[in-house]
Formats: structure tokens, sequence, C-alpha cells
């Protein structure tokens, strides 16, 4: 493989999708006769705290009506600061994740210093629109991104549709089957300036009724020991919890439900 | 057209790139770059915050470049995306520093030979050790002369003296602020101070996650000079 050498004028700058074409590598699907239907089966989430932004998702992957992966990620970090979570058609929408990530890093080691978080979603919003093609033959991606802006020291988090729109929400997002359910429970339980684990609990509220809703969201698995992924990004960066910790969050859920509360 | 008389020996072509890409590289001020315990440190003579010597290039790799700014930085980005791509393209764990300095030799080489003006830097790359495996540490040249260093190297226009007093004061089992301070002590030398912010300090380190490199910034090198 040949050093990538370019004279000035001619050079792609800190864009790396553009890097990966002039390199002969295409990034994303171009279009194709025919369509497949991928569905969007899943629940994924954010929700605005005090101090950062919790993200959540579930498990499941299917295939039509049958459940191909149990343990399934679709919320990662896309770097220190932030993270993006997917729903949608998991082949393109892991490609993505990943050519994100390298996106973000690499525009930080080329400048010095990292893209602001508003600039992060742009770029996955230019990354959507690549994905259009797909999109329309049903390989859609429908991803949440949020993070800590460092420069306003606060949380922030963003809903995007299939043609790359991006819309910056103020509290919570959610995205894929489940999501109409999730919405509906954070919407509700939702208040301005709660802590981080005052809103973890209530993210697994809403998954958990998402799960008890929508078939294609999976629940807590406590048999497995597999449970919805819980992160929280604050100024000190992203912080996945483990099965563990996420077990203890779904136990306080267990509590509340049984002792009479709205889950029956 | 030929021009009778004016017959220069090959020799005398190399010769005269030479001199004149090494007369660059000695205005400017060193860089050291030494192992210790840990990882790996690079410490640069730099009075600028912001046009940096040390950078980032990979997971475990980290740049260092002296001599005319524009040249390695552009070896620097070209070093950066020839890593980005081999990674996306095999394996994270596939991009290695080894194989990144014969890039730089190779494009150093064939512009020393081809170019009009050959490139007027000197560049380390280092990368930290993986478990048993040590750390590596290459320097290579203006003409794309690679070096494989051991435990410790220098470049830049004062290197030969700097290299003496890292001869002197290496020790194997030096901390990473043992490390900072031999490295500081050598550039300086017995004449003068160097202070925090003449000084740019990064440490290539396996504790800190995925990414290895890290920048000190100006409080925490004079905490670790004072």
């Amino acid at each position: 493989m040949a050093m990538p050498f370019f004279v000035p004028g001619d050079d792609p700058g800190t864009d790396f999708v553009e890097l990966l074409r002039r390199t002969g590598h295409e990034p994303f699907g171009t279009e194709l006769p025919g369509t497949i239907d991928a569905g969007h089966a899943t629940t994924v989430l954010a929700v605005r705290c005090e101090g950062g932004v919790v993200v959540a998702g579930d498990r499941r992957a299917t295939s039509g009506h049958l459940i191909s992966h149990r343990d399934m990620q679709k919320v990662f970090p896309a770097d220190r600061h932030s993270a993006v979570a997917i729903a949608g058609a998991a082949g393109p929408a892991v490609q993505m994740v990943r050519i994100f990530q390298l996106q973000l890093e690499y525009y930080e080691k080329i400048e010095g210093k990292p893209l602001s978080l508003e600039g992060k979603a742009n770029q996955l919003s230019e990354m959507l629109r690549g994905n259009l093609p797909m999109a329309m033959q049903g390989m859609a991606v429908v991803p949440i991104f949020a993070g800590y802006d460092t420069g306003r020291e606060t949380g922030r988090l963003y809903q995007f549709d299939v043609t790359g729109g991006r819309y910056e929400e103020q509290e919570y997002a959610t995205s894929g089957s489940g999501s109409l359910h999730a919405g509906t429970v954070i919407k509700l339980g939702y208040r301005n300036g709660m802590t981080s684990d005052e809103a973890l609990a209530l993210a697994v509220r809403a998954l958990w009724h998402a799960a008890d809703e929508d078939s294609a969201t999976g629940g807590p698995d406590p048999l497995r020991g597999i449970f919805p992924i819980l992160s929280v990004i604050t100024e000190d960066g992203f912080h996945q919890l483990s099965d563990e910790e996420s077990g203890d969050v779904f136990a306080g859920l267990s509590d509340e439900l049984s002792g009479g509360g709205s889950g029956s | 057209m030929s021009m009778p008389g004016m017959y220069v020996s090959p020799e005398q072509v190399m010769q005269d790139r030479a001199d004149y890409a090494r007369k660059g590289i000695a205005r400017g001020r060193s860089l050291v770059a030494l192992e210790y315990s840990d990882g790996v440190a690079l410490v640069a003579e730099n009075a600028s915050a912001t046009l940096r010597k040390v950078s980032e290039i990979y997971d475990r790799i980290a740049f260092g470049g002296v001599g005319r700014y524009n040249e390695f930085d552009q070896l620097r980005i070209a070093g950066v995306r020839h890593a980005e791509l081999k990674g996306f393209q095999y394996s994270r764990e596939n991009v290695d520093a080894r194989s990144l300095a014969n890039q730089y030799a190779q494009m150093l080489g064939q512009i020393f030979t081809h170019e009009m003006k050959p490139l007027e830097v000197e560049i380390v790359v280092a990368e930290i050790g993986h478990g048993d495996t040590g750390s590596e540490l290459y320097r290579i040249q203006y003409d794309g002369t690679v070096v494989d260093e051991q435990n410790f190297s220098c470049i830049g226009g004062d290197a030969e003296s700097v290299l003496e007093r890292l001869r002197e004061g290496f020790d194997s089992g030096l901390d990473r602020d043992g490390a900072i301070r031999l490295a500081v002590g050598a550039l300086a030398g017995a004449d003068r101070e160097l202070v925090a912010d003449e000084l740019e300090v990064a440490v290539l380190e396996a504790a800190i996650g995925r990414r290895c490199f890290q920048r000190l910034d100006d409080s925490a090198v004079g905490a670790i000079l004072s």
C-alpha cells in the first residue's frame, strides 16, 4: 500500500470519506436493482440529564419473525465525548458507525483538536445522505447522536431521518420500531435537571415498556445475564455500564413494578 | 539544448543536496525520543504552543519531526492517512511503526534523488511495545536512511552533543518523570535551563486505553521539572 500523498490544492483535507474514495474504497453502497425490506426493528434512546446525556439501546436483532442475535450492540462510543445509537439495517448501520468513528478520530489527528459536537452531528448527517441510495432500497439507517459539548459544558442530542435531516432535541430522542412506546414513557417521566441515575432509571423503564409492546425489541435477559446497553456521557467522557451495573438498574425497575406500578 | 562546460558529477550533486538539507535541519532545535519503563517519551524544544513537532499517528504510534515545518507536517499527515487506511482495510493490529518507517524512507529517498530540492527534515517514528515485545524507535533522515534506534534517539541541529548527554544519563529502569527530566537536561546542556513553555512533551503509554498518545501540558511538565 503506497503512502497517500497529495499536492496542495488537490488534498482531501480532514474528510476521511473522501480519502477513502480517492484511494479506491467506496464507503457506502451504491444503487442496485431490487429492494430488500430490512425494517428498523430496535429501540434506542437518549435522555438529557444534569451535566450530560444517557444513551441506551436494546440488544435484539431480528430477521423477519426470527431472532438472529440476542447480544447485538447498537450503542457505540463515537469518540471520547459522544455516542451513536443505531436503528435500521444492521450491515449498513454498523459500517456507518465504523466510518463515523474513524472520521472523528482522523479529523482530530489531522487538525490537532477534535471537531465540535455540532460538527460531529453534521458529519453523521452527511454520511446518512451518502447512504440514501441504500435507504431507498430498504436498507435505511436511522441513528441518534448524543454527547457532551465541551465548549458549552452541557449534554446535547440529535435525532436524524433517512435523508440526513438533523434535528436537535432538548430533552430526549428515540429511534426504531419501539420508539413510540419508549418515547411516551420518557415524555411522561422526564424532568429538567434529572441526575444521570434518574435518567438511567427512566431509560430502562422506557426500554422495558418498548420490549413489552414491540416484538422486535429485546428486554432484559437475566437468565443469560444479557441486559440492554446503558451508557452515560459527561465531562469525564463516555462510560458504558457493565452487565452487573445494568442488572442493578433493572432490579430497581423490577422492585418498582412489583410494588404495584404501571407495568402490568 | 546542450550546455557545454556545465557538467556536474553525480557525487557532487548528491553532496550538494545533502549539505543543503543538513544546513536546513541544523538551524532548528532538537527533539529527543526515549524509552522508559512503561512507555516512550517524546520531548522537543519548541517555543510555539500550537505548531507541533510531536504528534499522534495511530493507537500505539507517535511521530516527531524537526526542520522545515510545512515539510514534516506534510509527512505527518501522510503517515496518519497511511495508518488509518491500513487499519480500515485490514485491522488496527496490523498498523505498525516498522512499515510506516519504511514508507517514509521510500518517500524521502525518492524526493532526495529525483526532486530539485531535498526535504529539509529529520523524523522519528516511535511505537510502544505489546506485552513482551519492546518499544521501537526509528529515525529517518532527509535522504531516506532509516536507523533502528536502541533506547533513545535525537534529531535536529545539536543531535550529537544531546546524544552524548543521553548516553551518560540513560538507565533502562527510568520512569516517566525521570525520562522526561533526562531528555530536558540533555536538550538544554550544562549552560542553560529549559522551562515548560519552551518545551513540547508527549508520551506513549499503554495504561491510558486504546489511544496511547498523550500530551503533557505546561503545568504537568512544570511539575515534573521542579
